[in-house]
């Protein structure tokens, strides 16, 4: 039906500080319906799409994401996810699907031991998922990153698991495409980026597609990563045509 | 009374960038025959339990889920009565 919308639900836990660009994507950007879930309340709200935001959960205390995945809310978030629910873990909101089992591996500490935030170029490699369907394979976008411990880490079987099951959705690359060393920003194994589970429906990136949404700050590569979604689980459900995201503020400056 | 003091290791095959500026620090201090250093962490648990042996299965389910990784890290455990 025409104007149905989707109800993103953006998880606050004490430290997150990514979790207003998120909504703002989400109501302003995309014109869709959202709302805060707070890490205490064990109720998701009936929302179709869970987003796991940046920030410093918990202060980074222990590991990251380490408390953050044993909150109130998490037991939900885990539950929805299990029932093939959409989440989407952004930079320390993939630590805290990677602390909670629904991600394989670890994020170490950066290689070079620093924090590290500036826009890097990554190589779409799976646009087969819910969360990529808008990029054209092997396609290079500029999203920004901004962490510490973004060191992916798995297993030997892990990994090689996760490339033959193509769930290794980006990766690190230059401008031209190309996955070398040099263009790997924090040593993570086979410069991965981003993976998704086997069942497709949870995600986690280190980049921050959310901070690459917004006209207004003139790079918009990491929308398409929100419009994917709402492609698939609107015309799921109601069958009608993709939504185009709207031109920005126009609510607020006219 | 017990107290459990828990070490908690980066496994072997993990890299330890952090260790390493450690080691560099140490060699630029002028010191000499440091062969490696693997930084860690270490948790000091009072813990009310009727024996050693309660006292130690529970820190071990508390690492196994909470206080260390398994999959970047080894724990090791003392327990000792107070």
């Amino acid at each position: 039906m025409p104007g149905e919308r989707l109800s993103f639900g953006i998880v606050v836990f004490p430290g997150s500080n990514c979790d207003h660009d998120a909504y703002h994507v989400c109501r302003h950007i995309l014109g869709q319906d959202a709302q805060f879930l707070w890490h205490k309340d064990a109720d998701l709200k009936g929302v179709d799409v869970v987003i796991l935001p940046g920030g410093f959960s918990y202060g980074d205390y222990l590991r990251c994401g380490a408390i953050a995945r044993f909150s109130p809310v998490m037991g939900e978030v885990i539950r929805f996810a299990r029932e093939g629910g959409p989440v989407l873990g952004i930079c320390n909101g993939f630590q805290v699907l990677l602390e909670a089992g629904l991600l394989p591996g670890v994020l170490l500490r950066n290689a070079s031991l620093k924090f590290v935030c500036r826009t890097v170029h990554l190589r779409v490699e799976n646009t087969t998922t819910l969360f990529t369907s808008r990029y054209r394979p092997g396609e290079v976008v500029a999203i920004p990153i901004a962490h510490g411990d973004g060191n992916y880490f798995a297993e030997p079987e892990t990994l090689a698991d996760l490339e033959q099951r193509n769930r290794v959705v980006f990766r690190y690359c230059d401008e031209e495409g190309r996955s070398t060393p040099g263009a790997n920003p924090n040593g993570s194994a086979a410069n991965i980026a981003g993976i998704i589970n086997a069942e497709g429906n949870v995600m986690g990136m280190m980049p921050h597609p959310e901070r690459a949404s917004d006209p207004l700050l003139r790079h918009t590569d990491g929308q398409r990563v929100f419009l994917s979604m709402l492609d698939a689980i609107l015309s799921r459900s109601t069958g009608h045509s993709p939504i185009t995201a709207q031109g920005g503020r126009s609510e607020r400056h006219g | 009374m017990f107290r459990a003091r828990v070490h908690v290791t980066l496994r072997p095959s993990i890299l330890d960038p952090q260790g390493k500026a450690v080691q560099h620090a140490v060699t630029a201090l002028g010191i000499a025959g440091v062969q490696d250093v693997r930084m860690g962490k270490y948790i000091e648990l009072t813990i009310d339990a009727a024996d050693a042996a309660a006292a130690r299965t529970a820190t071990e389910g508390m690492c196994r889920k909470l206080l260390a990784n398994p999959v970047m890290e080894d724990f090791h455990i003392e327990v000792e009565n107070l």
